[in-house]
């Protein structure tokens, strides 16, 4: 694992109107890593992606990228870093194909217009690299199914050939086969050396893939553990908020897990 | 962009694995296109179908009624006809694509007629000069609409409705003393509705190059996409596809040349439809359009400058109602207090609508603006033929625009309940 983390992010703060949705977060995550994010409902996990991809811009804090500070106030900021982004609301367009979706803001082109042939092509070598199956990459979004929905979310935010992939709930909607799919996919991202932040709701994915479990909890950072050593309730009360008592052995952790 | 699934022979590219029973692999032959037209219409993608369903019923039902119906001369009427608002009705399909409306289209062509009327005829500017600003004022006038709509957010149908009855006053005030300005003889404007090459090479050269340019055009993308390994049209279809509009082109022209030869109206017309469809097909600009329609939020966080689209697709239909607006005033022999007013707004969107053009955004066509168009003006040729009233010809097109927002809606119904969320 590389010294100097991909991406770290700073005592981040935003603020909606009365909403203090996210206060002092620190996150740091390196390449070939998968980092898992984890809280309630509410607990500011969306919102930590969207300042990260530059929907949301932060108020406060710094994020710094392969150790140098930089701004992120757009979307474009972000994906010209190398992040790319798999939001919860899958953001594809329903009335587009498949194909236009995948490169939608990096279309091909060729003498200025766009390469619909070499467009295509990718998009299906991408789509095999990935074991993706879908009837046609040429029907539009809106007649695909939610888990076919989401392996083409999946392989658009892969299109960049990013350093950093953020996965924000990626497996919720799927059944058995396409949540594995999705895990397989995770790794292989991370065997290819790409750092990668997933959001999950489920113990099962988060120990299956991840090395480390950063927790979320009011929108404050509460902990940050080691998947292999530690339990799956350990996990649960930082997330749940813990007892004194485990509040104690919590930060025991967090220290020896050097943070 | 439906290509027909045909795995290319050299098989390098053949997917590893077993290959996905549920895979939608068209068969070949019209048996496949069969299948793949059920498909289609089952799954709400009905396209200009029933638009043109609609024109050969508008064609026979008045062929039957009026053999004039369909002369040379008629048919060389409706072709310069549906020119001025068939170019308004093209930057209203670029304002449908993107889910909104504009409502001052009428309005603006009336200034891009006054404002022409003003500086050529009134004070002597040059004429192409004058042209050239009536067509810039309207693009200024829709990127303002654009701009209190993209960066205000005040929503688009008020901004153009409040744009409608302004823009109207200031062409009633430009236009204040003198009421109406005639098109002197000659100039540009008078020209474009009046101008036809009579040499019959002229028409019949123009459906030869369509056609030539479509059918290059069909088989070096047929050989690219085979090259790659990708789903291509056999030649079988290019030839039929090329034939039925080889038919189409050359009938036309063969009629044209019947009456008063190629008008450039329609010369104009055609070239503001294929640069207009290359754009929202073949460029990046296009597809961002799309997009926007779609889904705004996604186009956002993929990186696209939504305020811009919004902001220059306003601009695109009020630079297009300005010129179209020169046409009006072309046919009608001069720019007036009323020019634009009236029906024009109604047909202009109504025209869109009908071609199959969606008013939900993100889907549709530039070509609907000529299929429409075509619909509106014929059945208004047919009514004025049977000598009917024009109060008969409002309810008829009210119908038939109802007829076509049904089709959309229930089409997007079908659609929505096809993709299995
Ligand atoms: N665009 C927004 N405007 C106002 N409040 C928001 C917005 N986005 C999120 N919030 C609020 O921020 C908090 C965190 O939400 P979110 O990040 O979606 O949580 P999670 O993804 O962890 O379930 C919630 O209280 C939510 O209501
Ligand atoms: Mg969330």
């Amino acid at each position: 694992m590389s010294a100097t983390p991909v991406l770290a992010l700073r005592g981040i703060s935003k603020r909606f109107g009365a909403v203090q949705a996210l206060t002092d977060v620190e996150l740091e995550i390196h390449a070939g890593e998968v980092v898992a994010l984890v809280g309630d409902n509410g607990a500011g996990k969306s919102t930590l992606v969207k300042t990260i991809a530059g929907v949301h811009p932060i108020d406060e804090g710094a994020i710094h990228w392969e150790g140098r500070q930089v701004d992120i106030h757009r979307p474009h900021d972000a994906q010209d870093l190398g992040i790319a982004t798999v939001y919860q609301d899958l953001a594809l367009c329903d009335n587009l194909d498949v194909v236009a979706n995948l490169f939608l803001g990096s279309e091909i082109r060729r003498a200025g217009i766009i390469d619909e042939v070499a467009m295509e092509k990718r998009a299906k070598e991408l789509l095999d690299t990935l074991s993706i199956r879908i009837p046609s990459v040429r029907i539009p979004i809106a007649s695909l199914s939610g888990g076919q929905r989401q392996v083409v979310a999946i392989a658009r935010a892969l299109v960049g050939d990013p350093k950093v992939v953020i996965l924000d709930e990626p497996t919720a909607a799927l059944g058995v086969e396409q949540t594995a799919q999705v895990l397989d996919l995770v790794e292989r991202l991370r065997e290819r050396g790409l750092a990668v932040i997933l959001i999950s709701h489920n113990m099962a994915d988060v120990k299956a893939v991840a090395d480390r479990v950063a927790v979320l909890r009011l929108g404050r950072n509460n902990g940050v553990f080691p998947v292999r050593t530690t339990s799956h309730e350990e996990i649960i009360a930082a997330i749940t908020g813990a007892t004194d008592n485990a509040v104690t052995r919590r930060q025991a952790r967090t220290t020896e897990a050097g943070l | 962009m439906s290509h027909t699934v045909q795995k290319a022979s050299s098989g390098d590219a053949a997917p590893t694995g077993a290959v996905d029973p549920r895979l939608l692999v068209r068969e070949q032959g019209f048996k496949g296109y069969l299948t793949e037209f059920k498909r289609k219409v089952r799954g709400g993608e009905l396209g200009s179908i029933p638009v043109v369903v609609g024109l050969i019923v508008i064609g026979v039902i008045f062929q039957s009624l009026d053999s004039s119906f369909l002369s040379a001369g008629s048919l060389s009427n409706v072709s310069v006809y549906i020119a001025g608002q068939g170019i308004m009705a093209v930057g209203i399909v670029f304002v449908l694509l993107l889910g909104e409306i504009d409502l001052s289209i009428g309005s603006v062509a009336g200034v891009g007629a006054a404002l022409w009327a003003v500086l050529s005829v009134s004070n002597g500017m040059d004429d192409t000069l004058a042209v050239v600003l009536a067509i810039a004022a309207g693009a200024a006038i829709g990127a303002f609409h654009g701009f209190f709509f993209a960066k205000i957010g005040v929503p688009a149908f008020v901004v153009t409705l409040a744009g409608f009855l302004g823009w109207s006053g200031l062409q009633i005030w430009m236009m204040g003393e003198e009421g109406t300005i005639n098109t002197p003889s000659g100039g540009i404007v008078e020209n474009l509705t009046n101008y036809y090459f009579s040499d019959i090479a002229a028409a019949y050269g123009l459906a030869t190059v369509g056609v030539a340019a479509f059918l290059g055009s069909s088989l070096l993308d047929s050989r690219r996409r085979r090259a790659a390994g990708l789903p291509f049209r056999p030649v079988s279809e290019i030839a039929l596809r090329t034939g039925v509009i080889a038919v189409i082109a050359f009938v036309c022209a063969y009629q044209l040349n019947q009456a008063r030869g190629l008008p450039l109206a329609l010369v104009i017309f055609l070239a503001v439809l294929l640069f207009a469809d290359f754009v929202v097909r073949r460029t990046t600009y296009g597809r961002q359009i799309f997009a926007v329609g779609g889904n705004a939020e996604a186009a956002r966080r993929a990186g696209i400058n939504v305020e811009k689209i919004r902001i220059t697709v306003f601009a695109i239909a009020g630079l297009l109602a300005a010129f179209g607006g020169l046409f009006i005033a072309s046919q009608s022999g001069g720019a007036s207090k009323s020019l634009g007013s009236g029906n024009v707004l109604m047909n202009v969107i109504a025209a869109a609508v009908i071609g199959g053009t969606s008013l939900f955004g993100g889907r549709g066509k530039i070509w609907s603006a000529l299929l429409g168009m075509l619909v509106i003006q014929s059945i208004q040729q047919g009514l004025n033929l049977l000598g009917m009233a024009s109060e008969i010809q409002y309810m008829i097109t009210g119908v038939v625009l109802l007829a076509a927002v049904v089709i959309d809606s229930v089409s997007r119904k079908t659609q929505k309940s096809a993709g299995r969320t």
